[in-house]
């Protein structure tokens, strides 16, 4: 086979792949980023010892215990607690001061994984005293993550890392203040998520289930392709009480979205935007 | 074994990845600003930078170059003239649309941005029409995805070890890849003139 029809067997691999997921277990990846996706999916097939996306496509059909497995090469984890502290000092020092305005409050961590964009929130929210008046949604579709995250334990030797994130985000306490240190891992206090809601929901297939004042997505959009990215973000702005407030990654943006109008921009250097009134 | 296509006229390519680390400055300040602002191709760039700083580099080449030198956005639509650089922290990646992606997930050979995963989605992509440049750099990374753009049947320019501020990147790259072939940079220079190596 030539290198070009190596290369087009492996697209046509990959869309039935895709296909199979979604018409056997209703995960809808069609809408992700190919490249990305394409390359996670070979790597998934070379560890798991099968020639082709095919070959493994077909245990799949065959065998949903291979699910879980499969799930954590097609979703990317990877977080850190206050992960670009700027992020959240801005959130702290420009977001807080108009959701204190609210009597109550909902977030959305949309696509949380493993948890640490959650409790980042959690933490800051308590430290501006909005705790007990706001309600947190976490979603995710991978259920290993969420799972993950609802029980808030993590790699000791990241710790470093967070606490100095949270320092950088202006945090007032010790990061120490919300975690016990025990064998090699660190638990985070279960009051912290005491408000929070951890559900299973997909951005390509579920629609709104509450009306909130603040979304934070990070680095999800980026693995979806556009299409998809303005189905997300149309849930968003749907979700959102007019004004309310979007923050997404670092190095997202909302310049090529179908919904760009729909947002004005709040804090561009951080991307953070709020709904229009209009919208 | 590919045919070396080293003396194809540059606009027989529909793009070029660079990939670089240490001594990366000093390359590509060589390579880039002679490019005329209508350059007919692409150019994708990989160099390693920390993770939590602003990148400088492309700030820095824009004001040498006549050519537009910028970060690359999501799902930013890929035009000629136009070098793209991947952002810090981020992998940089092409899809078939011909528009660009970044990517989060793990590092790869410690890298992030990797240079094997540019150089790999850009061999899917763009096949044949692939120019790869290997310039200096002081780990591995790059020589993986080198295999990869030739194995699509694209072509591998590597910088000379001896001319490399640091040799190891170019080394590897020669090393699992035979077909690469090593060049000075002003014979880079004249390939990215669209002339081939012979010529003056």
């Amino acid at each position: 086979m030539t290198p070009d029809t190596t290369a087009k067997t492996e697209d046509i691999e990959l869309r039935l792949f895709l296909e199979a997921m979604y018409s056997q277990y209703h995960y809808d990846f069609r809408g992700y980023s190919k490249a990305s996706l394409k390359r996670r999916l070979l790597l998934a097939c070379e560890r798991m010892g099968y020639p082709t996306l095919s070959a493994l496509q077909g245990q799949l059909l065959h065998d949903d215990s291979m699910l879980p497995q499969l799930l954590s090469y097609l979703t990317v984890q990877v977080s850190d607690m206050f992960r670009d502290p700027g992020y959240f000092r801005a959130i702290r020092e420009q977001v807080i001061p108009h959701l204190k305005t609210y009597p109550s409050l909902k977030v959305w961590v949309a696509g949380c994984s493993s948890g640490e964009e959650l409790y980042s929130l959690a933490i800051l929210f308590r430290e501006e005293g909005l705790e007990e008046k706001t309600m947190f949604y976490a979603t995710d579709i991978n259920a290993a993550a969420l799972a993950k995250a609802e029980a808030g334990v993590y790699d000791l030797q990241r710790i470093a890392l967070f606490t100095k994130n949270h320092r950088q985000s202006g945090g007032s306490g010790s990061l120490s203040e919300y975690y016990n240190a025990a064998y090699g891992a660190a638990r985070f206090d279960k009051t912290l998520r005491r408000r929070t809601v951890f559900s299973d929901h997909s951005l390509a297939s579920d629609s709104v289930f509450a009306e909130v004042h603040l979304v934070s997505c990070r680095n999800v959009l980026i693995y979806f392709d556009r299409p998809l990215q303005d189905r997300a973000v149309g849930l968003f702005k749907d979700a959102l009480v007019r004004k309310g407030f979007l923050g997404i990654g670092a190095r997202e943006s909302l310049r090529f979205n179908a919904h760009v109008n729909s947002f004005g921009d709040f804090l561009p250097t951080e991307r953070i935007y709020q709904k229009r009134s209009d919208a | 074994m590919s045919v070396m296509r080293h003396d194809t006229p540059v606009i027989d390519y529909e793009a070029i990845v660079i990939g670089a680390s240490a001594g990366a400055i000093a390359s590509l300040t060589q390579l880039l600003p002679p490019l005329a602002p209508d350059y007919p191709l692409p150019i994708l760039v990989t160099v390693h930078v920390p993770p939590d700083y602003p990148n400088s580099i492309p700030a820095l080449l824009q004001s040498k170059c006549r050519v537009t030198v910028k970060e690359a956005e999501d799902k930013e639509p890929i035009h000629p003239g136009t070098v793209y650089f991947a952002p810090p922290d981020y992998h940089l990646l092409v899809e078939k649309d011909r528009s660009l992606s970044l990517s989060n997930e793990e590092p790869v050979s410690f890298a992030r941005p990797s240079i094997d995963v540019l150089f790999e989605s850009a061999a899917d992509v763009y096949g044949k029409t692939l120019l790869a440049l290997v310039l200096s750099g002081a780990n591995h990374d790059g020589a993986q995805g080198s295999c990869s753009v030739i194995d699509a049947g694209g072509t591998v320019l590597v910088q000379e070890p001896d001319s490399a501020a640091a040799r190891l990147m170019p080394e590897s790259t020669l090393a699992a890849c035979p077909e690469a072939i090593a060049m000075s940079l002003p014979a880079i220079n004249k390939v990215l003139a669209g002339r081939g190596p012979g010529e003056s």
